[in-house]
């Protein structure tokens, strides 16, 4: 959000003297601090600015993918029957295929655009995510606690938020920090395979998956986006570990 | 042929004319897997050159060059009227099967590639020989044109005259193949080729590797050198380069990654190691003519005058030279006078006011995915940006590209990675498929659907003139040609590649040889092992 | 048991035929034109004319997905574009190598992350577990690409441990299983430390700590068992996980696997191949799913089948 601000360049503009006579890119200097790109870009204007796209992927469609995969997940281990097997079903049709050929085809119905690619890594991504908390909540509905709470005659929607999905917060939470890094990854696929962000709009996946061949001989243009991704997703990842003390069920009870 | 003979290639018979011991063997990587080695269908650089090693044609190039010789054939002669070739074939040619060759093999081979039945890619090529239309059209079964006069003649009988006849003997696509081992093997003939060549295939392992061996009885005294051939597949080439410094690979048949490019060539130890050559190759953007905004002629010429081709030079780390018109400096037609369009960002500026498009315009650059062809793209993204043009990229796969220019759907493409490596060294070849109407059709290869019938007809008269003391007419005819084509720009010339081949110090060879403007990327034929001298 | 064995299977077997249907139908979406593939620059109308009968792309699409169920009923999963060989042929020949791969990498991926979880789990909150959890970070976060490639840099080219290329011996296949396998260990090492940690705060096991069992046994007899659940049944799904991964790792690493197929015939547009290795991975995907559900009632006997 800052990136205008803070960048020192245009994060598009290919500057003629950023490459080398060879046309390899610069490493980090004093003009440029974190280096050139295969294209004598800016590399650190580029880390920023890439910041927004790459953080809007990363929360809103896995954030998309978490929602999704959970409720069906719930509903499934939890509902079983006709409708569980049904939810199950779907969830293995669509596992079923290959990621790249879903996004090739999705988006050649689709303009390429932000919105396709979150919608895309979503529906990616939920499947997995369902089927681990399907499993999850099979385990958990048939413990001791739940039956109670269904003998007291606590209402379906009261078991399932009140009870159910706080006990697999931590999963979920594993899935909702790494998921973040995972996604950024699969935003690089969609983009080699011309679905993604469109160039020259930077964004972090993108710019290690580009570079990714010259991480031997110019190491920078893959670790410092890498590392980037890598913060973000650790500071999630505490941002969770913080939010599952807050709301872990048995924790509460005893404050 | 006036021009396009390099300072490389003069040299190279000289070197040629030593001869050295046989022995030794070379290992060959490639990423993707060969398809198929029947010469008839094979149609991808990889396999081009790997048919050429097992197959013959009455025709051939020197090695490391773009002349012409017989090489099945021992001597042709061609009619008054351009009308009919005859060939006289060489004794004692064998197939690898230890039959010997007859003029019904190259009958049969011929018609092969001809009949709709083969799914010939390159047919096409032989449409000036009478009988065409009929086999073609599936009305007959034969080349009527082709007669056999005895045991060693043949004659083709052509229904006008065609200058680049013996060019078309010399492609794959006219190889002889020998017809009991292509009926016995049936669907399987394209993974067990027998052939007349230098190396005889011993096995192959899909996705694996590929194994040939020097045919002992090849009608070249002396050659190949190599007594065994493999080539490795599913290789990636950052790795075969780290393998072939390890001694466990002779080529990166894919060529050096552009991330090690500047390392390798920058390594003292790999001086002798690396041979740089032209080819007959150029690189472009298309612009299809049929939609607006690029029906606009000063359109066109604006995106000519817009990219800056000394950066896009430099991006692919100087490997090639900037291209000012639609041939390569080393083909016959290139005209070194025709400087094309400057890079002039302003001068696009006025083109474009004066066409009604002061504020530019948006549209959309194709670009195949794999590097550094989006690096181009962007990069002519940037230059077009400059004067007001703002083109989205739209990088895909090989094959959608192709697809969206045979379509017309696309109204700019980068050809890199797709682009025309002449089939055969003649300006015609990068005429009639990607420039001429012939190819502006649905799915046809001229993706700018640039039709000028007024330089057809220019082509086929061109095309016409076959006698020998023509042949200075002919070219200069096609570098006017191509002048014209330049007026119209539906290309802006970006780059005319160079090829540089990196390959282990066990071989030795001419460097025109790893170079070879025909067999890409290096003619195995004539390489040797240096362990065996 | 059995009843349940059979519904589920034939739920299977209803998967695999919507997947015939979805791939049917997405290769018709892909923008592409086959004839124009296979027919090439030079060819005649005739050709292409005869081409396109013969893939028989003039019959209205419903016959030809009957037609191409018919096929694949037989096992005949039709002729390759740009290969002009049987891609059941193809898929074959592959296959081997790259259920290999995948043996593999789950093996390593359990090696890996299962100790790391219940190290991390054991030591929560301490520097031992911060360090696991970066670690998996790191390996889950990393494109496999990079991945491998800097495995092979340093343990085949710098250090000659392994080969740098190829498939045949255990050697061969040490780094691409750890490449692929690496990203899953992060996984695992996570879901099992935060699995562990759920269950270590349940009552059965503050009782087993109360009545003074060692702990141990407390980690090793009560909590794994339970926590090894959720982990377990990634397994089977992990397949599917890998077969994008093997995609990546069997390019870097020369592997002669269906990966490698897959993605030359994506670049190449070849659609025989594309529906042939996805409904190949689809059957291998379903099982995996199917033996996920299968196993875990075996090892949490709480939940039944129903």
């Amino acid at each position: 959000m800052l990136a205008p601000v803070l960048a020192p360049y245009d994060p598009s503009e290919q500057f003629f003297d950023g490459l080398t006579l060879e046309g390899s890119p610069l490493p980090p200097n004093e003009r440029f601090w974190f280096g050139t790109d295969t294209n004598g870009r800016d590399q650190l204007s580029r880390l920023l600015y890439g910041a927004r796209t790459s953080l809007m992927i990363g929360i809103v469609a896995n954030g998309i993918a978490v929602a999704i995969g959970t409720l069906l997940g719930v509903i499934a281990g939890y509902a079983r029957g006709f409708l569980g097997a049904a939810i199950m079903r779907f969830t293995d049709l669509m596992m079923a295929f290959p990621p790249l050929l879903f996004a090739i085809a999705l988006a050649a119905i689709l303009k390429p655009g932000l919105a396709i690619i979150i919608v895309v890594i979503a529906l990616v991504n939920w499947v997995q995510i369902a089927r681990v908390i399907y499993t999850e909540t099979t385990s958990l509905s048939e413990r001791e606690y739940i039956e109670a709470a269904r003998a007291l005659g606590a209402s379906t929607t009261r078991i399932l938020f009140r009870h159910l999905i706080p006990h697999l917060i931590p999963t979920i939470i594993v899935y909702a920090t790494l998921g973040v890094a995972t996604t950024v990854l699969l935003e690089a696929m969609l983009s080699f395979l011309g679905r993604g962000v469109q160039p020259p709009t930077p964004a972090w996946g993108m710019m290690i998956f580009e570079s990714q061949s010259y991480f031997l001989n110019a190491p920078w243009l893959v670790f410092i986006p890498g590392a980037a991704i890598l913060i973000v997703a650790l500071a999630f990842n505490l941002a969770g570990d913080g939010l599952r003390d807050a709301l872990d069920p048995t924790q509460r009870g005893r404050r | 042929m006036r021009f396009g003979i390099s300072s490389y290639l003069a040299t190279a018979p000289a070197v040629l004319a030593q001869s050295h011991k046989q022995g030794g063997a070379a290992v060959v990587t490639f990423n993707n897997d060969l398809t198929t080695l029947d010469p008839q269908v094979g149609y991808d650089w990889q396999n081009w050159s790997v048919i050429k090693s097992i197959f013959d044609g009455l025709m051939d190039y020197k090695p490391g060059t773009t002349q012409l010789e017989p090489d099945l054939a021992e001597s042709y002669t061609i009619s008054d009227d351009g009308l009919t070739y005859t060939f006289k074939l060489r004794d004692g040619v064998k197939f690898h099967n230890g039959r010997a060759m007859t003029p019904a093999d190259v009958k049969y081979s011929l018609e092969r590639a001809v009949n709709p039945a083969t799914q010939s890619p390159g047919g096409g090529y032989f449409s000036a020989i009478e009988g065409y239309d009929a086999l073609a059209g599936g009305k007959a079964t034969e080349l009527s044109g082709i007669r056999i006069i005895d045991n060693k003649t043949i004659s083709f009988t052509l229904t006008r005259p065609d200058a680049t006849f013996l060019h078309l003997m010399a492609i794959n696509f006219g190889y002889i193949v020998p017809k009991e081992e292509v009926e016995k093997a049936g669907s399987d003939w394209g993974k067990k080729p027998v052939g007349t060549g230098a190396f005889k295939f011993v096995e192959w392992v899909p996705g694996q590797h590929i194994v040939l061996e020097r045919n002992k009885d090849y009608h070249r005294q002396g050659v190949p050198y190599l007594d065994k051939l493999t080539f490795e597949f599913g290789q990636d080439p950052t790795v075969a380069v780290l393998r072939l410094k390890n001694g466990e690979v002779d080529i990166v048949g894919d060529g050096i990654p552009p991330a090690q490019f500047t390392e390798i060539m920058a390594d003292p130890a790999n001086k002798d190691l690396i041979a740089e050559g032209d080819q007959l190759h150029t690189g472009y953007v298309t612009m299809n003519v049929t939609q607006p905004p690029f029906d606009n002629l000063k359109v066109r010429q604006a995106v000519n005058m817009a990219i800056n081709k000394d950066r896009i030079v430099r991006l692919i780390n100087n490997r090639a030279v900037p291209a000012n018109q639609a041939l390569p400096p080393a083909m016959p037609g290139y005209n070194k006078d025709n400087k094309g369009y400057a890079f002039d960002p302003d001068g696009a500026k006025k083109l474009l006011a004066e066409a009604g498009k002061p504020q530019g315009f948006t549209t959309e650059l194709y670009a195949m995915n794999v590097d550094p062809n989006p690096r181009i793209a962007q990069a002519i993204q940037q230059d077009l940006a400059a004067v007001g043009i703002k083109a989205e990229i739209r990088s895909l796969a090989q094959a959608e590209v192709i697809a969206a220019g045979g379509s017309g759907k696309a109204p700019m493409i980068w050809s890199g990675g797709m682009a025309w490596i002449a089939d055969f060294p003649d300006p015609a070849n990068f005429y009639y498929g990607i420039l001429g109407c012939a190819g502006a059709v649905e799915g046809g290869w001229n993706w700018s659907k640039y039709c000028n019938k007024e330089l057809d007809g220019r082509a086929e008269n061109a095309d016409a003139m076959v006698k020998a003391d023509e042949t200075d007419k002919r070219i200069s005819e096609w570098k006017n040609l191509f002048d014209d084509v330049l007026k119209d720009a539906p290309w802006a010339p970006v780059f005319n590649e160079k090829r540089f081949t990196y390959h282990s110090a066990r071989l030795g060879g001419d460097p025109a040889l790893f170079t070879d403007p025909i067999h890409i990327p290096v003619n195995y034929d004539y390489i040797f092992a240096k362990d065996s001298q | 048991m059995v009843f349940y064995l059979a519904k589920r299977l034939s739920a299977s077997a209803l998967i695999l035929v919507g997947v015939t249907l979805v791939t049917f139908c997405l290769t018709f979406i892909i923008p592409a034109d086959p004839v124009a593939m296979i027919a090439g620059r030079n060819s005649t109308p005739e050709t292409r004319e005869q081409i396109r009968e013969q893939l028989g792309l003039n019959q209205p699409l419903p016959e030809q997905y009957a037609n191409y169920v018919k096929r694949l009923a037989r096992g005949d999963f039709g002729i390759s574009y740009a290969r002009k060989s049987a891609v059941g042929d193809l898929i074959a020949s592959r296959l081997p190598a790259t259920l290999l791969l995948m043996l593999g990498a789950i093996i390593a991926e359990l090696l890996i992350g299962l100790p790391a979880g219940l190290y991390a789990a054991a030591r929560r909150g301490e520097t031992g577990d911060k360090v696991a959890m970066t670690l998996s970070f790191l390996t889950v976060s990393t494109p496999q690409f990079v991945l491998g490639l800097s495995l092979l840099y340093l343990f085949a080219y710098r250090l000659g441990w392994f080969p740098l290329s190829g498939y045949g011996t255990l050697r061969h296949l040490i780094l691409p299983a750890v490449t692929l396998g690496l990203a899953g260990g992060g996984w695992y090492s996570r879901m099992m430390r935060s699995s562990m940690i759920e269950i270590l705060r349940q009552d059965y096991i503050r009782t087993a700590r109360a009545k003074g069992m060692s702990e141990k046994r407390v980690m090793f007899v009560h909590a794994l068992r339970n926590a090894i659940l959720p982990v377990i049944a990634m397994i089977g799904l992990d397949i599917g996980i890998f077969m994008s991964g093997v995609v990546v790792v069997e390019n870097v690493f020369g592997w002669p696997g269906i990966g490698q197929l897959m993605w030359q015939a994506i670049q190449s547009l070849d659609i025989p191949i594309i529906m042939g290795v996805t409904t190949v991975a689809a059957l291998f995907i379903v099982a995996g799913n199917f033996l996920a559900d299968l196993t875990a009632p075996l090892i949490d006997p709480r939940i039944r089948l129903r």
